[in-house]
């Protein structure tokens, strides 16, 4: 990475301020991309050879030689002559005189016709936004070729006059766009600012929101300067515009096909040039787009930044320090050991957990608890071998029921995902496929799962909807998930879930997208399921009413890494690591345990800003310098109770004196 | 749903008339006497003016306009002024030569542009990357063009096709389907260019989805993901950009009906431009109109039948 780059992705969290900035990262990154770069040149060349055609073309464009008739390329003519000896080189850059300025006449009125319009619709609103929405509306289905042949047949058939119809044909377009991208910044911090302090309006526009919306309506516009140019020459080619014998682009692939059968090459050198030319445009169009993506979501975005964020001494601490982690454990349904996932990065990996250890016993429940951030989910999602793109398991495994998870290939873990494992959602309509019906999408399961009929499989999902308590089944069956409420998708996602029998259900915060009083009932009705279907659970929440409510056992994550684990009952009668305690301190629900230790202040920070020592270090009051020289590793304070802190001792008498006092 | 289709329709009528509108004042403008262009170098002063008179050119132009409005509803859109031959039997014989090409276009691009879409998703990677640099290429090759070069390939060289020429379907559905092969090649490249590219990124999009992960959580195989969840939900946007390049098929048409000498409405269009018989270009801009309305009508109604919220609603 060059410094530009980074200029491009850091120092412009807080201060939104300056666009120009920006607009350097975005050219930084355009330069960066070589196509982009090559298009750009080629783009220039062509323009400037055909301006230059007078001292550059080395034949008059209508120089004849009859000598010289259908010429392939040669030492004298370099892409060979035409059916009446004329240079094929000269007259195309003499040709893309006529059919450059055609596209630029029209990229004019495109650009006057377009911007104004789009920008103050975007920036007013009101009646005047409506019509210029209802014009784009009907622009798209204007026929633009009939209407600019019947200009042509009324006006006079020039190549003027066809292109800057065009550019009024297409200008809605460009209306359209450039309005939908003010609509979008016109609210951001630092034009909210200008027009706070009073900058008038046309000035806010011209130097505020114009540079800010540059990406989309410079690709617009490069699309449009292809499409275009394809409109010219091919005006050109039917012979409406320019007339023989002055050459364009499109009257030379029109007198090419006249004689394709005594000489196919004459249609190949402005057919190759024309292709070239929209390529180009198409080209940097991309990269300008992409360049400009890049740039504006790392602005407001947080998590994109932090993905290119420098990996901050990464790789340093999990390999080479592996030890404790329990030993395989035969009861367990579900062990994971010692699991370690990463964010793949060329400019090397950022580690998203460190060394996390537990075990699911057959009919267990556990919970893991923490703040959004630490890793419980990644967790969730490695287990049942779901990790999003660009995440994987760098070091550790997963055994469920002695197997490994962690070298099984896709299809292998297709069988054990919903037959073995599976999961519900934090988002219960988003979880659900909006095209189908509830009932379909459960039948699917029940199908796909245990190989039952359509017949078969509807009565079943019938069932399983009356299994998570829903009343009118028939009925809901039909329902599509927008039809529903909250509640009653979070069921329909369990029944989802449980419809191919599993014996794990991981629950990803499964309440924290609901009301309260439903919550209680979701969390009432995986209790019951758990018992009835004798299912192993693991429930993944930042709530400790939640994970109390339902769980034998808990861990604690913090920045990756457990922290403390311990049976429910135990911790929350006596936490051993500062983080449970603060966390558990901060609960609402348990409010009368009045201010036992200060409240946590800071936040968990993000991946790959992990602190060298223990990665509470910054936020605890415990903290000594041990603490944030070294790593810290688990130790056992009682039977199958484990902190990750070298103060637990004195949290310990903390704990105690305080209560004592209470 | 209702609502949708009367939107539509407003559209629809408004695009109609705005349409005839334009090209009519247009008209209006053209230099000369159109009486005097009708009768021809034989006319006198008083044929012309009485020929002006008949034909209500001495009338204010909204008094044309509605005369003109009031025939072409009831199906006569007046006649060339060249060949007197009634605009609506010369442009009706043409019809279905330009249905046969955009159909078979469209019916060409759908079918292998979101095969290709569909397989680019799926692989990902560096086969994805590929579909973004073919289908450039495809948008950048000029049609007209690429028809030339197919005339030259297989018709001068091999024979295996005609070079030019229309055999409708009833003299002989063989030598009818022979003639539309590289024309309907031709086109397609574009529109298979942009219909695997759009498939591909919507299909991409609706992978990060969290119903795709929820699905892959509870066991789905991955075919029916892809197929049935992914394409389904990707299928919306396809549909729309079908209607776009229906639109710029018109252009796509009347140039290639030009390289293979194929008697379509954008041939007749051209010649017609060539001649200023404005009432054939007029008549060709009504149907061209009449068109895109009817697909636009037909691309919203899939995607309100293709959208649960819209189709339960009615």
């Amino acid at each position: 990475m060059s410094s530009s780059t980074e200029q491009g992705s850091s120092g412009e969290v807080d201060a939104p301020s300056s666009p120009t900035t920006r607009r350097n990262g975005e050219l930084s990154r355009l330069l960066h991309r070589p196509l982009s770069v090559i298009s750009g040149l080629f783009l220039f060349v062509v323009t400037a050879v055909t301006i230059a055609a007078p001292w550059i073309a080395p034949y008059s464009p209508d120089a004849e030689n009859y000598s010289a008739l259908f010429k392939g390329p040669s030492a004298h003519y370099l892409l060979g002559t035409d059916d009446l000896g004329r240079d094929l080189l000269s007259r195309l850059i003499y040709g893309g005189r006529i059919s450059l300025l055609g596209v630029a006449e029209a990229l004019v009125v495109y650009l006057i016709l377009g911007l104004p319009v789009g920008l103050v619709a975007g920036y007013v609103g009101g009646w005047f936004d409506k019509l210029v929405v209802w014009i784009s509306d009907l622009s798209f289905a204007v026929p633009q070729i009939v209407v600019v042949l019947a200009v042509l047949a009324i006006l006079g058939e020039t190549t003027t006059v066809a292109m800057i119809t065009l550019g009024i044909l297409g200008a809605p377009g460009l209306m359209r766009i450039t309005r939908g991208a003010t609509m979008a910044v016109e609210r951001e911090q630092y034009i909210v600012a200008a027009r706070v302090s009073g900058l008038p309006r046309r000035r806010i526009l011209i130097r505020h929101v114009l540079p800010r919306i540059s990406g989309p309506i410079i690709v617009q516009v490069s699309l449009f300067a292809g499409i275009s140019l394809i409109f010219q020459t091919g005006i050109d080619y039917l012979g409406l515009a320019t007339q023989p014998p002055i050459p364009s682009w499109g009257t030379m692939i029109a007198e090419g096909s006249q004689y394709m059968s005594n000489d196919p090459w004459m249609i190949i050198p402005p057919g190759v040039l024309v292709a070239l030319v929209i390529l180009a445009f198409g080209l940097l169009g991309d990269g300008v787009r992409d360049s400009y993506t890049e740039v504006w979501s790392s602005v407001s975005q947080g998590q994109v930044k932090m993905k290119r964020a420098r990996s901050v001494g990464s790789a340093s601490n999990s390999k080479s320090e592996r030890q404790s982690g329990s030993a395989k454990d035969s009861r367990a349904l579900l062990e994971v050991r010692n699991l370690s996932i990463s964010l793949i990065r060329n400019d090397g990996d950022i580690p998203i957990t460190s060394e996390v250890s537990f075990c699911v016993n057959s009919g267990e429940a556990i919970g893991i608890v923490g703040e959004s951030g630490c890793g419980k989910t990644m967790t969730g999602l490695a287990v049942i071998g779901l990790l999003p793109r660009g995440a994987e398991i760098t070091d550790g495994d997963i055994f469920f029921s002695g197997h490994t998870l962690r070298s099984s290939r896709d299809r292998e873990m297709r069988l054990i995902r919903g037959r073995e494992i599976a999961m519900v959602s934090q988002e219960p309509v988003a979880s659900l496929d909006p095209a189908f019906s509830v009932g379909a999408q459960i039948a699917e399961v029940v199908r796909s799962c245990r190989g039952f009929t359509h017949k078969e499989a509807k009565r079943e999902a019938l069932d399983l909807l009356a299994l998570v308590r829903l009343p009118n089944q028939a009925q809901i069956y039909k329902r599509y998930p927008h039809e529903l409420s909250g509640g009653m998708a979070q069921r329909i996602g369990i029944a989802a879930a449980i419809a191919g029998r599993p014996k794990l259900l991981i629950a990803d915060e499964p309440t924290t997208a609901l009301d309260v009083t439903v919550q209680a009932e979701i969390l009432e009705l995986l209790r019951e399921l758990r018992t009835e279907l004798s299912l192993s659970l693991i429930l993944i929440s930042h709530d400790w009413g939640v994970v109390a409510d339902l769980c034998d056992n808990v861990i604690v994550m913090y920045a990756g890494q457990v922290v403390e684990r311990a049976s429910m009952s135990e911790m929350l009668r006596e936490p051993r690591h500062p983080y449970s305690s603060a966390l558990l301190a901060s609960d609402p629900h348990r409010v009368s345990a009045g201010s036992r230790l200060p409240a946590l202040a800071g936040t968990v920070p993000p991946i790959g800003q992990w602190p060298k020592g223990c990665h509470l270090a910054p936020r605890c009051s415990l903290a000594t310098d041990e603490c944030r020289s070294q790593a810290i590793y688990e130790i056992e304070v009682g039977e199958n109770h484990t902190t990750r802190c070298v103060h637990s001792d004195q949290l310990h008498r903390v704990n105690q004196a305080l209560s004592e006092t209470t | 749903m209702l609502k949708l289709i009367l939107r539509r329709l407003w559209l629809s009528v408004t695009l109609l008339f705005g349409v005839s509108a334009l090209t009519f004042v247009l008209e209006s403008l053209t230099p000369g006497n159109p009486a005097a262009t009708i009768l021809g170098t034989q006319a006198t002063p008083k044929t012309i003016a009485s020929l002006t008179k008949e034909l209500g050119f001495n009338k204010p132009i909204y008094v044309q306009y509605w005369r003109w409005l009031d025939d072409a509803l009831h199906g006569n859109l007046g006649k060339s002024i060249f060949t007197g031959e009634p605009v609506s039997s010369i442009l009706s014989s043409r019809l279905p030569v330009t249905l046969s090409l955009i159909i078979g276009t469209i019916l060409v691009s759908t079918i292998v542009g979101i095969s290709i879409g569909v397989a680019s998703a799926k692989m990902g990677g560096r086969l994805g990357r590929l579909v973004d640099t073919i289908s450039l290429l495809g948008l950048a090759i000029p049609s007209y063009w690429l028809g030339s070069l197919l005339v030259i390939a297989f018709a001068l060289r091999i024979h295996a096709l005609p070079a030019t020429g229309y055999v409708t379907f009833g003299q002989s559905p063989v030598l009818w389907l022979k003639s539309l092969v590289m024309p309907v090649f031709a086109l397609s490249v574009f529109g298979i260019a942009i219909v695997a590219k759009q498939t591909r990124d919507a299909m991409m999009d609706t992978f990060d989805r969290e119903f795709i992960r929820a699905l892959r959580s509870r066991g789905i195989r991955s075919r029916s993901i892809i197929f049935k969840h992914a394409l389904r939900t990707a299928l919306p946007n396809v549909v729309t950009l079908l209607a776009l390049i229906v639109v710029s098929l018109l252009l796509g048409t009347t140039l290639i009906e030009s390289v293979f000498a194929l008697p379509g409405l954008g041939s007749e269009a051209v010649t017609a431009t060539n001649l200023h018989d404005v009432p054939v270009i007029e008549g060709v801009a009504m149907y061209f109109t009449a068109l895109t309305v009817v697909v636009f009508t037909l691309t919203d109604l899939v995607n309100a039948w293709l959208n649960p919220k819209i189709r339960g609603a009615r």
